[in-house]
C-alpha cells in the first residue's frame, strides 16, 4: 500500500504519461513531414479510427467496474452485416438501421448475461462469444460483400461541420456523454466503487449485476453505431469488418490510464489516447510502414503504456531520496 | 485427497462421454467417417492441436492463459520454414528443434511480461500475439514459404506413417507423454496445481511462484513452436497473414472442454487428449455433415461457452476464483 499522497500523485499519472507521449509524437510526426502538424490533415486521419475511438469509450467503462469484453471487433461486424443484411433484401431503411442497433445492443445483452448472470469470467466468455460472433457474421454472408447502400448514405468522412469532419464529431459528442455518464452521475459512480472494491459495493447496496449488464449492453450499441459508421465510411460491409480491432480499442483504453484491474479510468484519458493512436499511426504510414509491421509498434505500446501507467515515484522515503517503483496490480 | 481424485476423474468422465456421444450421433448420421480414409484425416487434423494444448494446459493449470499461441505458432513455422529454404540439406529434426527452440523464446517473453512486469496475462499475449505477428511480416518480408521449397523427408511426415497413423500424430504423443508425467510426477507438476489453487498461499508455502509460472509460459511457446514446425510439415505452406490465424481458439476449446478448469488448479494431459479429440471430430464432421465450414468459428464459440458453463456448474475452478477476489478484497 502506498501512503495516500502517493496514491493521489499517482492518480494522475497515466494521463500525464499520455500529454507527454502525445507531444513527443507531434514532434516526430512534425520532424518527418512539415504537413504533419496540419489541423486538417490531422482531423481527417482521426476520421479512419473514429468508430475505435467511439468503442473504447464505453469498453473503457467495462474495464473501470473490473471486466472486459474482447468481443467488440465481432460485434462491430456483426452488426454491420446485419444491417447490410437488411439492407440487401430491401427492408426500410430505418427498420435496418434499427435492426443493426438492436442487434449491437442484444449481443452486448448476451456478454452481460453470461457473465453477470451465469457468473463466468468475462475474458474467455467474450473470446468465445467473439468467435461465434464472427462466425455468425461469416455464416450470414459468407464470401460476398454488400455495397448497395443508398447515395446519401455513403461518405460520412466527407461531411464537414465547421470545418471538423463528422465522424470526429459524434466521437468528441459521444466521449462529452460518456464523460457526464461516469464521471458526474450515481451511475458512473457505481461503475468506479464496483471496480474498486465489489464486496463494499454490494454491501452499499448497490445491485452489481444490473449495472455490469447495463455495460455490456451499451458496449454492444457503442459496436453497432462503430458498425454503422464503417458501412458509411467504406460503403461496403464483408464479414471480416473490423478484424483485430478489439487491439486497437483496448489499447486506446488502456493507453488512457483505464487499469485493467478496475476502478481506475477516465473517459479524458481514453479521449487522449484516442488521439495518440491517431498520431503514431499516420505517422508510420507517412514512415511508409506496412500494416502488418505496425501490430509491432502497438503490440509494444500496449505493453509499455502499462508498465509506465504503473510507474509512481514515491517521495517518503527513508532516507529522502525520491524513488521509481512498479506498483502491482 | 481421495475427492480431489474422484472429483478429477468425474471432470474427465464429462469429456468422455462428451466425445462418446459425438461418435454415437455420427456413427447414426455418417457412417462414412469410420472409413480408413476418413480415420487418417482425423488422425491429420488433431495433432497440431494436441501439442499445443499439452503447453497452454501447463498455463491454465497455473492460472493464466496464453492467447499468443496462433502467432507463436506461425513465427515457428515461419523460421523453420526459411531455414529449410536458405540452408540446403538441413536435416528435418534440426528444423524441429529450431522450431520448438523460437516457440520456447517467444514463451520468455510471454513469462518477462507476465511474471517480471506482472501484466495481466490476456493483456500481454494479447499485446505478444500482434508483436509476434508483425515479426512473422518483418522477417518474411510478406512472401510464403512454399512446398517445392520444402525438402520431401518433411512433407512425408504428413504423407507417411506407421500403418494408418502419420507420423505427424507419432510425434505428437510426445508433448501428449511429456504433459502427463510432468502434471502427476513431478515437483513442477505439484507446483502448478497448488499455484493455480491459491497462488497466495503457494507463495506463503515458499514455492517459485514467478518461476514456475514463468516456465509453464516458455514450455506453452515450445509446445506451439513445435506445432509450428508440424504445419510446416503438414500443409507444405506458410502463408504470413494466415498462419495460425484462430488457433488459439481450437486449442483453448480443446483445454476448456477437455475439463481443466479456467480458474486454475485443475485439469489433466488425459482430458485435454479427449478435448482435442472432441474439437477433431467437430472439425472432420463437418464436411461429411454437409455442414459448410463458415459454420465452424459458431460452433468452436458454441463450445467454449458451454464448457464454461459446465465448468460452472461443476463448481470448478470458478467458486475459487471468486473466493480468492472476496479475500483479497
Amino acid at each position: 500500500m502506498t501512503d495516500r499522497s502517493a496514491s493521489i500523485a499517482a492518480s494522475w499519472a497515466p494521463e500525464i504519461v499520455v500529454g507527454f507521449l502525445i507531444v513527443c509524437a507531434l514532434a516526430a510526426g512534425a520532424l518527418m513531414s512539415p504537413n504533419f502538424l496540419d489541423a486538417t490533415f490531422l482531423l481527417d486521419a482521426g476520421t479512419l479510427y473514429a468508430e475505435l475511438g467511439l468503442v473504447a469509450l464505453t469498453t473503457t467503462m467495462v474495464i473501470v467496474s473490473g471486466e472486459i469484453d474482447l468481443s467488440v471487433a465481432s460485434m462491430i461486424a456483426l452488426s454491420a452485416c446485419i444491417f447490410a443484411v437488411c439492407v440487401d433484401a430491401q427492408v426500410p431503411f430505418a427498420v435496418s438501421v434499427a435492426a443493426g442497433l438492436a442487434s449491437g445492443a442484444l449481443m452486448g445483452l448476451v456478454n452481460g448475461l453470461l457473465v453477470v448472470g451465469c457468473g463466468l469470467p468475462s475474458l474467455i466468455t467474450t473470446i468465445g462469444t467473439a468467435a461465434f460472433f464472427r462466425g455468425l457474421a461469416d455464416v450470414l454472408l459468407g464470401d460476398r460483400s454488400v455495397t448497395d447502400f443508398p447515395a446519401w448514405w455513403i461518405g460520412i468522412d466527407d461531411v464537414a461541420i465547421l470545418g471538423i469532419p463528422a465522424p470526429v464529431l459524434i466521437l468528441a459528442a459521444a466521449a462529452a456523454l460518456a464523460a457526464v455518464l461516469l464521471h458526474a452521475t450515481v451511475f458512473g459512480r457505481r461503475v468506479v466503487l464496483i471496480g474498486v472494491n465489489a464486496s463494499a459495493a454490494r454491501y452499499a447496496g448497490i445491485g452489481i449485476g444490473g449495472v455490469k449488464t447495463w455495460l455490456f449492453a451499451l458496449n454492444g450499441l457503442a459496436c453497432a453505431v462503430a458498425g454503422l459508421m464503417m458501412s458509411s465510411r467504406l460503403g461496403v460491409v464483408r464479414h471480416d469488418l473490423a478484424s483485430g480491432a478489439e487491439l486497437q480499442i483496448i489499447l486506446i483504453a488502456i493507453v488512457g490510464g483505464t487499469s485493467v484491474a478496475g476502478g481506475r479510468g477516465t473517459i479524458g484519458g481514453t479521449f487522449a489516447a484516442f488521439w495518440l493512436l491517431v498520431l503514431i499511426q499516420t505517422g508510420m504510414i507517412l514512415a511508409d510502414i506496412g500494416i502488418e509491421r505496425q501490430l509491432i509498434v502497438l503490440g509494444a505500446t500496449l505493453v509499455v503504456a502499462i508498465i509506465a501507467s504503473r510507474l509512481s515515484i514515491e517521495p517518503a522515503t527513508k532516507n529522502g531520496v525520491p524513488r521509481l517503483t512498479l506498483r502491482r496490480i | 485427497m481421495w475427492r480431489v481424485r474422484s472429483a478429477l476423474l468425474r471432470r474427465e468422465a464429462g469429456a468422455a462421454a462428451a466425445v462418446g456421444l459425438a461418435i454415437a450421433g455420427l456413427a447414426l448420421a455418417a457412417p462414412r467417417f469410420f472409413d480408413i480414409a476418413t480415420v487418417q484425416i482425423f488422425l491429420l487434423a488433431i495433432p497440431l492441436v494436441l501439442a499445443a494444448s499439452m503447453g497452454e494446459l501447463l498455463v491454465v493449470i497455473a492460472r493464466q492463459v496464453d492467447i499468443s499461441i496462433g502467432s507463436i505458432l506461425a513465427l515457428s513455422a515461419m523460421i523453420a520454414g526459411m531455414a529449410f529454404r536458405d540452408i540446403a540439406g538441413l536435416p528435418v529434426w534440426a528444423g524441429f528443434v529450431l522450431g520448438t527452440s523460437v516457440g520456447a523464446a517467444a514463451g520468455l517473453v510471454n513469462a518477462v511480461l507476465v511474471n517480471g512486469l506482472r501484466i495481466n496475462s490476456i493483456i500481454a499475449t494479447l499485446a505478444t500475439l500482434n508483436v509476434f505477428r508483425g515479426i512473422v511480416f518483418v522477417i518474411s518480408g510478406g512472401h510464403q514459404i512454399s512446398a517445392d521449397q520444402l525438402p520431401a523427408g518433411l512433407l512425408a511426415l504428413a504423407q507417411t506413417g506407421f500403418g494408418v497413423v502419420p507420423w505427424l500424430a507419432l510425434i505428437a504423443i510426445a508433448p501428449f507423454a511429456i504433459a502427463h508425467v510432468v502434471l502427476v510426477h513431478t515437483s513442477l507438476g505439484r507446483h502448478l496445481f497448488a499455484i493455480g489453487s491459491n497462488p497466495d498461499a503457494a507463495r506463503l508455502r515458499g514455492l517459485p511462484v514467478g518461476r514456475t509460472t514463468g516456465l509453464a509460459f516458455v514450455l506453452s511457446g515450445a509446445a506451439a513452436g513445435l506445432a509450428g514446425v508440424m504445419y510446416v510439415a503438414r500443409f507444405g505452406v506458410v502463408n504470413p497473414s494466415s498462419a495460425g490465424v484462430g488457433f488459439e481458439l481450437s486449442v483453448i476449446a480443446a483445454v476448456i472442454v477437455g475439463g481443466v478448469s479456467i480458474g486454475g488448479g485443475v485439469g489433466s494431459a488425459t482430458g485435454a487428449l479427449l478435448g482435442v479429440g472432441l474439437i477433431g471430430i467437430v472439425q472432420v464432421a463437418l464436411p461429411m455433415l454437409n455442414v459448410s465450414h463458415v459454420w465452424q468459428g459458431v460452433i468452436f464459440g458454441f463450445i467454449v461457452i458451454c464448457a464454461l458453463l459446465v465448468d460452472r456448474l461443476t463448481q470448478g475452478g470458478l467458486s475459487r476464483l471468486t473466493r480468492s477476489s472476496g479475500a483479497s478484497a
